[in-house]
């Protein structure tokens, strides 16, 4: 991708780091008329947002491999369709698997869904996700939004909390209540009451604990569902754009640099220059120092202010809270080049250009999550299948495929070591699979696993978590990623977050960014 | 120091390494708790204690004082970030008084520095807070380690103290300016060779030292002290005797001026530096440090109340006192967090928080006074007058070197 020679030394604004929501956040600025320098330590840009070739002529999407979450506006706005991101697959089923079980397709709508449940769970089914989405529905607001502070006296920050709980009380007593009831609760209590069938109440528990540090029987485990639902909410249906996740950030790069930002990649920053208490640029490691009227960083929250920044410049309660963030990661990525298209036992080929969940039942996620809480990887993963080669013949030589896999747990600190275990861990993921897809491993030609210990390096995320920061209660909203620095401004004038530490959070979703740069337009305003 | 020989829990208090000496001359048994130490309130009486401070010399006890060892690469950096003070001012073989805050500007502690060499720092303070320093520290090079335990510390405070450390043996101690610090050798056995660091600092406001020393010298030196100021009238005193002599300097204590910002619970009673008249502290150009922004924006808007002296009428010490802008005490305008009959100023005198815009040297209010006439309660509105801290400040405190007396 672009990588422009050095331009001018200043700016009004510099962003750290090109992930989708550094240039989100690029673009709106440029968009403005600001002038915009982004700077990417990778050789592309992108973040955890890439396409890579991880073995000779097989390319996938190396963090997220998956778009859903971020919002049709900031996709219009930035005319990304017009800049080259198209969809290979949209509207991707999910099938949960099993070892020795028929698959079982779980997407809404889809009759076939209801076929393969009980008579009971059938008709749960339909009345609990409608229930769901309605309470999506009314939080969306609440993840679209800045958060307000609170304790002031302002009126801006009364009227947003108003409308918030103007929202939830328009849902109506019924549904109000149980958005109070279940929003602490734990995932499997939530699925106990409505479903009797194992394998669904397993793969509806997936996508509650996804990319988290908690179990189905973690108190506050709905909560990540419902976020993950109010994502969607304005964000459309699974997909993956053609060329991978990569090809998002290409046409991210794009809008940027068409509103007149400019992009420099292989450009790690060492520092961020602070002059007069207010951030006035940054030093590269190559020892080249920019200036600029305002920094915003990409980077999460742990390497923003403790390391780009240091101590020195905040309070010590402020990095106290910075350095009591949860942000480990448990969620590795596994990508296996694969000489033909793998056989899962029962499953349709359709459902092979879908997801795949393998999260047999909530009892099998939660011994999953065990191993977690002792920092070993589980020795029965669950994992999420997307086979991208099947819409996506550019990811692979003719006739071959890529299977991407998203495997949890994975946790950053490993007792025993990641350099260790790493091949172990493999082996043992690709056994797993082949239990449900005889053959599988015989196919393999080529594997690649990323632990958040090679995330945190290759992507330079402190604690390897993909959203930054746990996505949880206690780090959510007003007070993501700490009190303090909740708005997107920090306590540094002239700095800003703009990454997934920010609020919203993680998944490919750009609001952050786009916060960011609102919140920085407004103050300059 | 804890014994050995019985278990931590059938010891809920420690004894200093003066321990045995205090005990031997209380004639009151009046003990208190002091930072998890058990150490002397009361002597003999109060008024001796006290007029010793101010016309012979004195010794107290204040191993209880939490003290911490600052040192490494990054220490200046880190104490800079830490304190309102340039410590970067600070040169070796001084000390310093400085406050440092929370986020909020509310002040943390106060306490001294010492500078014992180019990287090496010792902070004196009244509380424990290891928590905060540590987390203070994350990103600086720098080592904090307490050393309360093993630094045994006596005041010789008075205006004969110069007098009696040199009787004793401590020549050149008549060089050390205020807020300098030096090395002696101990000149007696058994602890002959070993050293000891004297400070010319206190808090008394007077004339006075601080000495800083192994815990196995502390009887030596006590022993020593009392024999070598026989002739000027040293006598051992207790926390009470030094309470009104500190608030005759107008100096603060915390948990009594002030509440730690680290302990309060509730809103709105962290006190920031400026409203505890502390602002000469306070170097906004040296840089960040915690609470700057807090600070400034505090400094902006002004501060809504201030600690003040105040002169009030009478001889009836206005203790923890509501205070009043009128005499009929409808509108309550702060109160009395430390009061005291002067006896040497002959003046009856306090330290009040006090609101904006009261608080102004000169104003006059009331104070709401209790008395207690032989169980019988009479309350008294008792005129104040706001002024300048401190109430007593001998020029002796600073002379040097010190005369004889």
């Amino acid at each position: 991708m672009p990588a422009s020679a050095a331009g001018p030394t200043h700016y009004d604004c510099i962003v750290i780091g090109g992930g989708h929501n550094g240039l989100v956040c690029a673009a709106y600025l440029a968009k403005s008329g600001r002038s915009v320098l982004v700077l990417e330590a990778a050789s592309q840009v992108g973040g955890a947002a890439v396409t890579r070739e991880f073995a000779p002529g097989f390319k996938v999407s190396s963090c997220a491999h998956l778009l859903h979450l971020m919002p049709g506006s900031i996709i219009r706005d930035l005319g990304l369709a017009s800049r080259g991101l198209q969809l290979a697959a949209d509207r991707m089923s999910t099938t949960a698997i099993a070892p020795h079980a028929a698959p079982l397709p779980i997407d809404p709508g889809d009759p076939s869904v209801l076929a393969g449940l009980s008579a009971a769970d059938a008709a749960a089914l339909p009345a609990y996700r409608a229930r769901l989405a309605r309470l999506a529905e009314a939080l969306y607001p609440v993840l679209d939004s800045a958060p307000p502070r609170l304790g002031t006296d302002s009126w801006q920050d009364r009227l947003a909390l108003l409308r918030i709980g103007w929202r939830i009380r328009r849902l109506g007593r019924s549904d109000m209540r149980e958005l109070l009831r279940i929003g602490g609760m734990c995932v499997q209590d939530l699925l106990d009451e409505h479903f009797e069938t194992p394998m669904l109440k397993g793969a509806l528990a997936f996508d509650a604990v996804l990319g988290t540090n908690a179990g189905p029987r973690s108190p506050g485990s709905v909560f990540p569902l419902l976020y993950r639902m109010a994502a969607e909410v304005q964000g459309g249906t699974l997909a993956q754009p053609l060329g991978g996740l990569g090809a998002l950030s290409d046409a991210l790069a794009r809008a940027a640099l068409a509103h007149g930002a400019a992009i420099r990649t292989g450009s790690a920053v060492a520092r961020i220059l602070v002059r007069e208490d207010r951030a006035a640029g940054v030093a590269l490691q190559s020892g080249e120092q920019i200036s600029a009227d305002n920094v915003i960083s990409n980077a999460d929250p742990k390497t923003t202010f403790l390391q780009l920044l240091g101590g020195e410049h905040l309070d010590t309660g402020f990095v106290r809270r910075i350095a009591h963030l949860r942000a480990r990661g448990v969620t590795a990525k596994l990508h296996l080049a694969l000489s033909a298209a793998p056989q899962f036992t029962g499953l349709a080929g359709s459902a092979l250009a879908g997801r795949l969940l393998l999260a047999p039942s909530l009892d099998y996620v939660e011994r999953a999550f065990n191993h977690a809480k002792y920092r070993e990887y589980s020795a029965a993963p669950i994992v999420e299948i997307t086979l991208p080669t099947v819409r996506d013949a550019s990811l692979a030589p003719a006739g071959r495929h890529v299977l991407s896999a998203v495997v949890q747990y994975a946790p950053y600190e490993l007792a025993q070591g990641w350099p260790q275990a790493q091949a172990r861990f493999t082996d043992l993921v690709i056994d797993t699979l082949e239990r449900c897809a005889p053959g599988l491993a015989a196919s393999v030609m080529a594997s690649e696993l990323l632990t958040p210990a090679d995330i945190e390096r290759q992507f330079r995320i402190s604690g390897g978590h993909w959203h930054h920061a746990e996505l949880a209660l206690d780090q959510f909203f007003v007070v993501r990623p700490v009190p303090g620095a909740a708005q997107y401004r920090t306590p540094v004038d002239g700095l800003y977050l703009c990454g997934a530490g920010s609020h919203p959070g993680g998944g490919v979703m750009g609001i952050a960014g786009r916060n960011a740069a609102r919140a920085l337009l407004r103050e300059a305003a | 120091m804890l014994s050995e020989s019985e278990p931590h829990y059938r010891q809920p208090l420690l004894k200093t390494p003066f321990h045995e000496r205090a005990r031997a001359c209380s004639q009151v048994d009046s003990f208190i708790a002091w930072a998890g130490y058990t150490t002397v309130d009361v002597f003999t009486f109060v008024e001796q204690e006290y007029f010793a401070i101010r016309n012979a010399a004195t010794l107290y006890d204040l191993t209880p004082m939490v003290k911490y060892r600052i040192a490494g690469p990054d220490a200046l950096r880190f104490l800079n970030r830490l304190m309102t003070r340039d410590i970067g001012k600070l040169k070796c073989g001084r000390v310093v008084y400085s406050v440092w805050c929370n986020d909020d500007g509310h002040l943390i502690d106060d306490g001294t520095v010492f500078r014992l060499g180019d990287s090496d720092y010792r902070l004196c303070t009244g509380e424990r807070q290891l928590d905060w320093l540590l987390d203070s520290a994350l990103g600086f090079d720098v080592q904090i380690g307490e050393v309360t335990e093993e630094t045994a510390a006596l005041a010789v405070q008075g205006p004969t103290s110069c007098a009696v450390l040199r009787a004793f043996g401590f020549s050149g101690v008549e060089r050390l300016k205020p807020f300098e610090l030096g090395w002696f050798a101990l000149p007696s056995a058994p602890g002959a060779g070993s050293q000891l660091m004297i400070s010319r600092t206190g808090f008394t406001g007077d004339l006075g030292y601080e000495l800083w020393m192994r815990p196995e010298d502390a009887e030596d030196v006590w022993d020593g002290l009392m024999e070598a100021g026989r002739g000027c009238a040293i006598r051992p005193i207790g926390s009470r005797a030094l309470n009104m002599a500190r608030i005759e300097a107008g100096f603060i204590l915390p948990n009594v001026d002030f509440i730690s910002s680290e302990h309060t619970l509730r809103v709105g009673t962290g006190r920031s530096p400026i409203e505890l008249g502390l602002e000469w502290l306070i170097d906004f150009d040296k840089g960040h440090f915690t609470g700057r922004r807090a600070l400034l924006e505090e400094q902006r808007r002004g501060a809504r109340r201030r600690l003040v002296g105040l002169d009030i009428e009478g001889n009836k010490p206005a203790h923890n006192a509501l205070l009043y802008a009128d005499q009929a005490g409808r509108k309550a305008i702060g109160s009395v967090s430390s009061a005291t009959w002067s006896p040497t100023c002959k003046r009856n005198i306090a330290l009040a928080m006090v609101d904006a815009p009261h608080m102004a040297t000169g104003q006059t209010i009331w104070a709401e006074i209790y008395l207690n006439r032989e169980l019988v309660w009479e309350r008294r509105m008792a005129r104040a007058q706001v002024v300048e801290r401190p109430f007593f400040a001998p020029a002796r405190r600073r002379a040097s070197p010190p005369a004889d007396y």
